[in-house]
């Protein structure tokens, strides 16, 4: 047989096996080398500008932050080698960006909090190993299922215990979402989110088809039943109990928000969204008139500059930030962010706005656009009920997360106390949003994994030929 | 469950084109607005992010300049020889924004000047912060102090000159305040400090060298001489009549000579023998008889009724105008509505000093980058030639003849030449009059013009511009000539 006929062959038979999708590792290897180089470009940028010099530990920073990335990558390629290529460089993108504002703003920090850098770097460190536990972990996120109610459990309990703790150990700047020991503290919502998607995603799949039940019409609206409204006026509850309780605006939006966005998707009804929108207005409308604090963030919200001297002094600032960027910013340690109260935690996204501009506002935001949208195609393209709920609903809490932090500093929106995903300093935002990462890699995963080839056909003698 | 995933998907994104559009809003459409609030104290900041540029003597010494700090405002604004200097550097304050040099000067200093564009472009690529540059004044600082310890803190002003030129080499304006109080970063303070300044009767921060009309008394007088001289109609020698007293027409009342003094032979002098002894009916009646109109322009050939940008601007002496026969002979010894600046005077004698031609005063001698390149050096220009060079020559002499042996002995210099004219302006009834005296020197060749005044001479009864004003002229002229041409 001739080598032209046995090409020809090879090429039939390789058109007549299903296409096996790539894994996009290297396209993943590649991203990440690029987010890192940006990280490392702004660095060095910081250095130029501050001390007119390219800081001389730039290569172990480099090799630290590349040598993170690169674990998270190998995990990857071992465990979910056919995860979405994108997630992981973005995120690791955001973090590292995120290490570089916060370094800039330890420069003009007062001695006491000028090393917050190094620890968020140790809490990215932390953040990685969390990914790479979940990946490990979850080998299949179909079996969280099997944990729903245990989530729900620790989730209700990590939400309440900062409320029930003395204030002295729950409280910091006035909202009670805390819990504080020993020098140490975490937030527990940032946990309890994933957590709540996981118990919501497991609960709705169980419940959907008594929800998705409707009764009776109203105005063009598939109406529940009654009796099946217990869900949603628990979780509505929940989170007017950490309004109320908490003082934890910005969470108490996070939880309503992804549990109606999921309550939609299982049931594909759009009645649920207006109920939840309605709970949500009254219960706002009724926190409005009980609350100080309440009435407070929205007077500020809708005449900041009357404020501007007291209450709304940072959100006035933060705003005052962002028009000094204009298009392109001050550049990278050029600016005034450490004017901005909290600059480093809730209100980082002012210090992009002003040191980047306009642009690299815009980029940031992209980069979450991204993640989000990869999540949801995560979501649209695994094939159970379970993992679509569970990846819709952590790709939500992302979108949520980003639209009320960056919507509350640009005064789209009253402000929430509420950190913004892998650029705000803290720690247990930025593990619990690794951990949230790995989640949607192992969904993204297993959406695109083939499934197992079919055993060969004894009579397949074109395969044979070919080896020969 | 696909559609709803869909739908979710698109809300999504329309939450993040809401954050877009709105970060477009912020940063973009309003930021305008936003930086131009008051309370935003990022502009102000930002001016002080970076190190300001010197102010600088023209021997070298700087006199304003900047120095790090370790609180949030990262320069500190701060004036060495600080009193002398206050009218011309001025005060540079987060409460009140800057006045002096610091103000007329500002972009440069500040680094934000257009000449500064090419070296900040290479900042922004090379990252280096931007850095303010020098102005260097025209001031010698001999000289200030000569003319600020000579007012010995009695209320006053000194500005001497270079005539060939229009070079400030002195602008003195007494008493002085400190500008340092008021360029501090501690806001309660400044605030303290500006109250009490600007509640002192003295009045510490008017540049009165500049800033305040004064009548000229005797001293207007030149400029009356050179209106007759350059009418054409008349010489040094000419014989004029010069009675005890010289009637108002239309008025009961008289023009006096001053302390009831007779001129010459009590009928009639010559024009120089009216100088030397600055013979007040002499002059009403040459004013009278050149009428207003020769007058005015004679006084606006030499500046009058216009202002001086040095660069921070000069008020405007005057010449008024539509006057009847008793005012124009008053306005012609410089009395009536008749207002002058020091810097005026001084541009006088610097005017007769130059051959007649009038050279705009200047402050700034040259601004330099931060990197020590000269950016702009400023080229004397002259205004006018406000008289012809013979009558120069005729003046020179006269007020050679006043200091020599008429009104104005108290200025002498032994070995130079001093041309001068005294002045005793009467100003408000009961009160001492102001005591002028402005001159050039030396004569032949002059290198520095000066002129004084010294509010209600100092508080003396029997002040007179010989006794007050011309003993700080002459430390002025003495201290210029003491130096190197």
């Amino acid at each position: 047989m001739t080598s032209t006929t046995a090409t020809g062959l090879a090429n039939a038979a390789k058109a007549m096996k299903p296409r096996r999708p790539r894994t996009r590792r290297g396209v993943e290897l590649a991203m990440l080398v690029f987010a890192v180089l940006i990280a490392l470009a702004a660095y060095a940028d910081v250095g130029l500008a501050r001390s007119q010099e390219v800081p001389p530990d730039i290569l172990t920073y480099g090799l630290g932050l590349g040598a993170l990335v690169l674990v998270a990558h190998i995990a990857v390629r071992r465990f979910a080698s056919y995860a979405d290529p994108l997630l992981l460089p973005c995120a690791a993108l955001l973090n590292g960006v995120g290490l570089v504002l916060i370094h800039r703003l330890d420069l003009v920090a007062p001695k006491s909090d000028n090393s917050d850098a190094t620890l968020q770097l140790a809490w990215s460190a932390i953040g990685v190993v969390a990914f790479i536990v979940v990946l490990v972990i979850v080998r299949d996120h179909r079996r969280l299922q099997r944990y729903t109610y245990t989530s729900m459990l620790i989730g209700l309990v990590l939400l309440a215990i900062p409320s029930i703790l003395p204030a002295r150990f729950s409280e910091v700047n006035g909202a009670r979402n805390w819990i504080r020991f020993a020098g140490f503290s975490i937030q527990p919502g940032e946990f309890a989110k994933i957590l709540l998607v996981i118990f919501v995603a497991g609960f709705l799949v169980a419940k959907r088809d008594a929800l998705a039940l409707a009764s009776h019409r109203l105005l063009g609206l598939d109406l529940p039943r009654g009796r099946d409204l217990g869900p949603i006026l628990v979780a509505w509850l929940v989170s007017i109990g950490l309004l109320v309780r908490g003082r934890d605006l910005g969470m108490s939006m996070l939880f309503f928000g992804f549990f109606i966005v999921m309550l939609y998707i299982a049931t594909e009804r759009l009645s649920w969204v207006f109920i939840g929108i309605a709970l949500f207005c009254g219960g706002t409308f009724v926190a409005y008139h009980l609350f100080a604090h309440v009435r407070e963030r929205f007077e500020i919200w809708l005449h900041p500059f009357h404020y501007a001297k007291t209450s709304g002094y940072q959100l006035v600032q933060g705003l005052y930030g962002f028009s000094s960027g204009g298009l392109m910013g001050t550049g990278l340690g050029k600016g005034r962010p450490d004017l901005v109260p909290f600059a480093k935690s809730d209100f980082i996204i002012a210090t992009v706005g002003e040191e980047l501009g306009l642009t690299g506002l815009m980029a940031i935001l992209l980069v979450y656009v991204v993640i989000v949208s990869r999540g949801l195609r995560a979501s649209l393209s695994v094939r159970d009920s379970f993992g679509k709920l569970l990846a819709g609903g952590l790709a939500v809490c992302l979108a949520v997360q980003a639209f009320v932090v960056v919507g509350g500093v640009m005064r789209l929106i009253p402000l929430t106390g509420i950190t913004t995903p892998f650029l705000s300093y803290g720690g247990s935002s930025l593990v619990s949003n690794w951990a949230l990462i790995a989640l949607l890699l192992r969904i993204s995963d297993s959406a695109r994994r083939p499934a197992p080839p079919p055993a060969p056909r004894p009579d397949d003698a074109a395969t044979q030929v070919v080896r020969l | 469950m696909n559609k709803p995933i869909r739908r979710v998907a698109i809300a999504c994104l329309l939450l993040f084109a809401a954050l877009l559009v709105n970060a477009n809003v912020v940063q973009f459409a309003d930021a305008k607005n936003l930086r131009d609030k008051p309370d935003n104290t990022r502009t102000l900041y930002a001016q002080y992010d970076r190190q300001r540029g010197d102010i600088v003597t023209s021997t070298g010494q700087a006199v304003a300049s900047s120095t790090p700090t370790t609180d949030t405002l990262k320069y500190l604004r701060t004036y060495s020889d600080a009193l002398p200097f206050a009218p011309v550097t001025g005060f540079y304050s987060i409460v009140y924004g800057a006045t002096g040099i610091e103000s007329a000067e500002n972009s440069v200093l500040a680094g934000t000047d257009d000449r500064l564009f090419v070296r900040q472009l290479t900042n922004l690529i090379t990252g280096r912060t931007p850095q303010g540059g020098s102005v260097i004044l025209t001031i010698d600082p001999a000289l200030q102090e000569a003319a600020y310890k000579g007012l010995a803190g009695r209320k006053g002003a000194v500005v001497a000159v270079d005539p060939s030129t229009g070079a400030i080499l002195a602008l003195v304006t007494s008493p002085s305040y400190d500008p340092n109080v008021l360029s501090s970063h501690d806001q309660a303070s400044i605030q303290q400090n500006w109250k009490q300044l600007t509640s002192d009767p003295n009045n510490p921060m008017l540049d009165r060298a500049l800033s305040q009309t004064y009548p000229p008394g005797s001293t207007f007088k030149l400029v009356t001489a050179a209106a007759a001289l350059s009418s054409g109609g008349y010489t040094p020698q000419s014989t004029i009549p010069a009675p005890n007293t010289l009637p108002y027409p239309n008025s009961s009342k008289s023009l006096q000579n001053y302390a009831g003094e007779t001129c010459g032979n009590g009928k009639t002098t010559t024009l120089i023998e009216a100088l030397t002894i600055s013979c007040n009916t002499a002059f009403g009646g040459l004013g009278q008889t050149l009428g207003e109109d020769a007058l005015r322009t004679q006084a606006e050939a030499f500046g009058f009724n216009s202002t001086f940008s040095i660069p921070m601007k000069s008020a405007t002496s005057i010449f008024p105008s539509n006057l009847d026969a008793a005012q124009t002979i008053q306005s012609a010894i410089g009395q009536f509505d008749v207002r002058s600046t020091p810097l005026q005077m001084a541009m006088i004698a610097a005017t007769i000093a130059n051959g007649g031609t009038l050279m705009k005063p200047y402050l700034v001698k040259q601004l330099v980058g931060p990197d020590l390149a000269v950016i702009d050096t400023t080229k004397p220009t002259a205004i006018r030639q406000a008289i012809s060079a013979e009558v120069a020559a005729e003046l020179t002499t006269m007020m050679e003849s006043v200091v020599d042996k008429g009104t104005g002995t108290t200025a002498q210099i032994p070995g130079v030449k001093v041309a001068g004219k005294t002045g005793t302006a009467e100003n408000a009834p009961g009160k001492p009059p102001h005591a002028w005296f402005v001159s050039f020197a030396p004569a032949a060749s002059p290198r520095i013009a000066v002129a004084v005044v010294v509010e209600n001479g100092g508080g003396a009864n029997d002040a007179t511009g010989a006794k007050v004003a011309a003993p700080i002229a002459k430390a002025v002229m003495a201290a210029a000539l003491k130096e190197q041409p």
